[in-house]
């Protein structure tokens, strides 16, 4: 079974307050499209994540739909404007009922 | 009587549905996430991708919108993609989404990126498929709905990334 989940978000720990941050982000998935075909002809079922929600200090702050176009072990790089010192939390959701959600601490001052 | 009848019937048949789920416990049962817009990503051709994420076939281009893409893609299955919008992020005027398209992707539709003011910045960036050489490109959209288009960016694919 390919290795699935252990997402990982790299952001700084410290910023000044009004600094834009980029926040840096991965996950194992293996984000199969539908369209390939196993060793006996078959097709293999589309495996990927749908949806990456973040939010900040418990409030949303970006949200991205994804399809099968998006690579293998999805890498996702954003930017937020660091005002408060809180817990960025990210959720990716696969199309298989898979859920994963990693955090990261920034203090702002 | 007969609303026992039909109430007993339906308990049993509920619970041979459970009891079927808890003996495939490994069966991975294909279900859209709730909200994920299916349609968009259904479109086979991009004027349907974009009519259905954007309402429109046509955009501007508009130097504010740049996409970074290599030009010779050494994998088609892992482009690094790059979307930076130059715009105001303030609570009443600000970026509210990208839309990054390959245009005869199977799925034109790669991605959607949702933002609020907080972003501080309309910034992603992400690894894409592209089954072989095409264009990409970015259309962004304010919160008060205007859209600007990047310039579209061929990408040379040698070895096609959809695997179909």
């Amino acid at each position: 079974m390919a290795d699935l989940g252990n997402p990982m978000i790299r952001m700084p720990a410290h910023a000044k307050k009004g600094e834009v941050v980029e926040v840096r982000s991965l996950i194992m998935n293996p984000m199969t499209t539908g369209l390939q075909k196993n060793k006996q002809g078959k097709l293999i079922p589309a495996h990927f994540i749908q949806t990456v929600t973040v939010t900040f200090a418990g409030k949303p702050l970006c949200h991205l739909d994804w399809s099968t176009a998006i690579s293998a072990n999805p890498y996702l790089a954003f930017k937020m404007r660091a005002e408060r010192s809180g817990t960025l939390a990210m959720t990716w959701k696969d199309n298989q009922g898979g859920s994963w959600t990693a955090e990261a601490k920034i203090t702002v001052a | 009587m007969e609303r026992r009848k039909f109430l007993k019937q339906s308990l049993v048949v509920s619970a041979m549905v459970s009891a079927g789920g808890a003996l495939l416990p490994s069966l991975a049962r294909a279900a859209n996430v709730p909200g994920w817009p299916a349609k968009e990503f259904d479109a086979k051709v991009l004027d349907q991708a974009m009519q259905d994420s954007i309402g429109k076939t046509s955009v501007p281009v508009s130097p504010a919108v740049h996409l970074t893409a290599p030009t010779i893609a050494e994998n088609g299955a892992a482009v690094p993609v790059t979307v930076d919008v130059d715009h105001p992020m303030t609570a009443d005027n600000y970026i509210d989404a990208v839309f990054l398209y390959v245009d005869h992707n199977p799925t034109p539709l790669a991605s959607a990126f949702f933002f609020s003011p907080e972003n501080g910045r309309a910034y992603f960036q992400e690894r894409i498929k592209m089954a072989k050489t095409d264009m990409v490109r970015a259309v962004a959209r304010t919160n008060k709905g205007e859209l600007m288009s990047s310039k579209p960016q061929e990408v040379k694919v040698t070895i096609g990334g959809c695997g179909g």
